[in-house]
């Protein structure tokens, strides 16, 4: 009796998650499929099957002047990739300092980073606009680089795993060999911590890639949108006269990378998702 | 001996040196500056630059005046249509996926299929539901060649559907993250608690109930918290969706959506105003996050199960 209860609850598991799984990736199949299709097919209504017009719609995103999306992707990768790097290597550092030396003010700085960990960043988005403005960096990448420096979710996640991770006679061993206190952090301490710092550059890079209300604030020119925007502009322009093929393909283009990145990472990924979360 | 009183201190402050610095130019400038001109009139009409001049809190009284509290309950409505299947169905994948009764197979896959919207571009998310969901995009073409609908729907021109959508987009964005974090602190639980609920003839809705909800009550307060503070920054979505608009008429503006209306159109007073009052709700969230993650009794469960045990020994003498 037991028995078929439970194997009942599985089949049953196994519908619920089937469904899921359909819908988290029918929205993409029908964009894949889209982006394959001439405007002329996609006004016939939908085909489940792809189309031959992958390439020419390629072409004709890489080839639109107005939305400069290759440009917009390169741009993207810039910005991500440079926080990631900035990011991480900097989130380590304080950590580090807070996890490994005594001081005065450490508390105060410990407590201070986790009072404003999750304090959204649109708050100050006006004072930001206008700081910007006045040091010249308005419509420049910079702005959207440098802030990552102080990213106080990636410093808890790097302290949390530094706790589990690091024992402080490492450090003292580094020392009486007469190791500098930053050669010990660069080549000592940021090994140990690589798995930490993947996690967070692939998170963070994540994040850069499709931050859409601070770069919308900043970027003027068209040569140097980020992908979001250029989506947005997209959203804002006469749409419907636009070839739809077209249209499907640019999206595709802006987060297939994302997509295969994933991927590649997914069991990474999924274990970093809880890594930083609630101490036990 | 000598060589022990080296300070090392000095270190510490160089290597935490850069994170404040930057924190202070690009956080804690910016927001002095926010907060100073949520006190000026301060605006652009056509060309001509207006202010600022000083005029205390008039701004803050204006926009008590004005539509926030209206895109304050859109954003709620939003937040909550997204919020309520997350996290029940989250609640339920996870009990599954932990459960050694139930052989689910694939799992790594369904994982790895279900946190794959969270990293999908919002922005570019929403413009692919918008042409999906458009008269005559793919959705609509589809229901039609199934016979289910004559004429098609116009998802968008009516609130409901319009909020459904957004919803519909942060449920599947944030269900497979909601999951996987509810996921681990199942697994937390000791595996003894589950073996003698076994024993003593626990079935899998009592488990569930009785043991699992009550000892995930700290991840499961946290996860609203943040969620709380995800839903009040939302923007990406119904702002591409409605092309900013917050179709049909304003019912899916949120809070955000306001605030950088009010930002592009240069009108610095009363984007400071709102600000602030953006700046205290995130602020309250914050402190509670804060608790959550420094105090080893996250939720208050403890402290309110000391005063009830208190309670109950004066009762008990008096």
């Amino acid at each position: 009796m037991k028995k078929t209860g439970s194997s009942f609850r599985t089949v049953f598991a196994h519908i619920v998650l089937i469904l899921l799984s359909f819908m988290c990736l029918f929205f993409f199949y029908v964009l894949i499929i889209n982006a394959t299709r001439s405007h002329a097919d996609l006004q016939k209504g939908f085909s489940a099957l792809p189309g031959k017009n992958f390439l020419e719609n390629l072409k004709n995103v890489a080839n639109d002047g107005s939305f400069p999306m290759f440009r917009g992707i390169l741009n993207s990768i810039v910005v991500s990739g440079c926080s990631a790097v900035l990011c991480t290597y900097f989130s380590s550092l304080t950590a580090y300092g807070l996890y490994a030396y005594e001081f005065k003010a450490r508390k105060a700085a410990f407590t201070f980073i986790m009072a404003i960990l999750v304090m959204p960043t649109q708050v100050t988005a006006m004072g930001f606009l206008r700081l910007v403005t006045k040091m010249g960096l308005y419509d420049s990448l910079l702005p959207l680089i440098i802030p990552s420096i102080a990213s106080p979710a990636v410093f808890y996640f790097m302290y949390s795993y530094l706790q589990s991770s690091l024992p402080l006679s490492l450090v003292e061993a580094a020392r009486i060999d007469g190791s500098g206190e930053f050669h010990t952090f660069n080549r000592i301490v940021i090994p140990i911590m690589k798995p930490a710092i993947a996690v967070q550059a692939i998170f963070t890079f994540v994040g850069s890639w499709n931050n859409y209300f601070v770069p919308a604030l900043i970027i003027q020119s068209k040569n140097k949108m980020t992908v979001p925007i250029l989506i947005a502009t997209l959203r804002g322009a006469d749409y419907m006269n636009f070839d739809m093929g077209k249209i499907y393909m640019m999206i595709t283009v802006a987060i297939v990378p994302i997509i295969i990145v994933y991927l590649l990472l997914s069991k990474y990924i999924i274990a970093g998702v809880t890594l930083g979360g609630v101490k036990e | 001996m000598k060589k022990k009183s080296i300070n090392y201190g000095k270190w510490g402050y160089l290597f935490i040196l850069p994170f404040f610095i930057i924190y202070f130019i690009f956080s804690l400038i910016p927001l002095v500056d926010t907060v100073r001109y949520s006190f000026f009139e301060y605006f652009r009409s056509g060309i001509k630059e207006i202010g600022p001049n000083f005029i205390g809190m008039e701004n803050y009284i204006s926009l008590l005046k004005s539509d926030m509290f209206k895109y304050g309950a859109n954003t709620l409505i939003l937040w909550l249509i997204g919020f309520v299947p997350q996290i029940v169905i989250a609640l339920v994948l996870a009990a599954w996926f932990t459960d050694a009764r139930l052989k689910i197979r694939g799992k790594q896959f369904f994982k790895v299929v279900i946190y794959l919207p969270n990293l999908i571009m919002a922005s570019a998310f929403a413009l692919l539901f918008f042409t999906m969901f458009s008269t005559n995009g793919p959705v609509n073409s589809i229901l039609m060649s199934l016979g289910w609908i004559k004429a098609p729907i116009d998802f968008m021109g009516s609130v409901f559907g319009t909020r459904s959508l957004i919803g519909f987009m942060n449920f599947l964005m944030w269900f497979g993250n909601t999951t996987i974090m509810l996921m681990a602190a199942v697994m937390g639980i000791s595996m003894d608690v589950f073996e003698a609920s076994d024993l003593d003839g626990c079935n899998s809705i009592q488990r569930f109930f009785y043991i699992t909800l009550p000892l995930i009550r700290p991840i499961l307060s946290y996860t609203l918290i943040t969620s709380i503070i995800g839903g009040l920054q939302m923007f990406d979505v119904p702002q591409i969706l409605t092309n900013g608009q917050g179709n049909p008429d304003r019912t899916s503006m949120t809070l955000i959506m306001f605030l950088n209306s009010h930002l592009k159109s240069k009108n610095y007073g009363m984007a400071g105003a709102l600000s602030v009052y953006l700046f205290i709700v995130s602020g309250i969230l914050c402190f509670f996050v804060y608790r959550m993650t420094n105090d080893n009794d996250p939720d208050g469960s403890k402290k309110a199960a000391k005063k009830r045990a208190k309670e109950e020994r004066r009762r008990l003498r008096g």
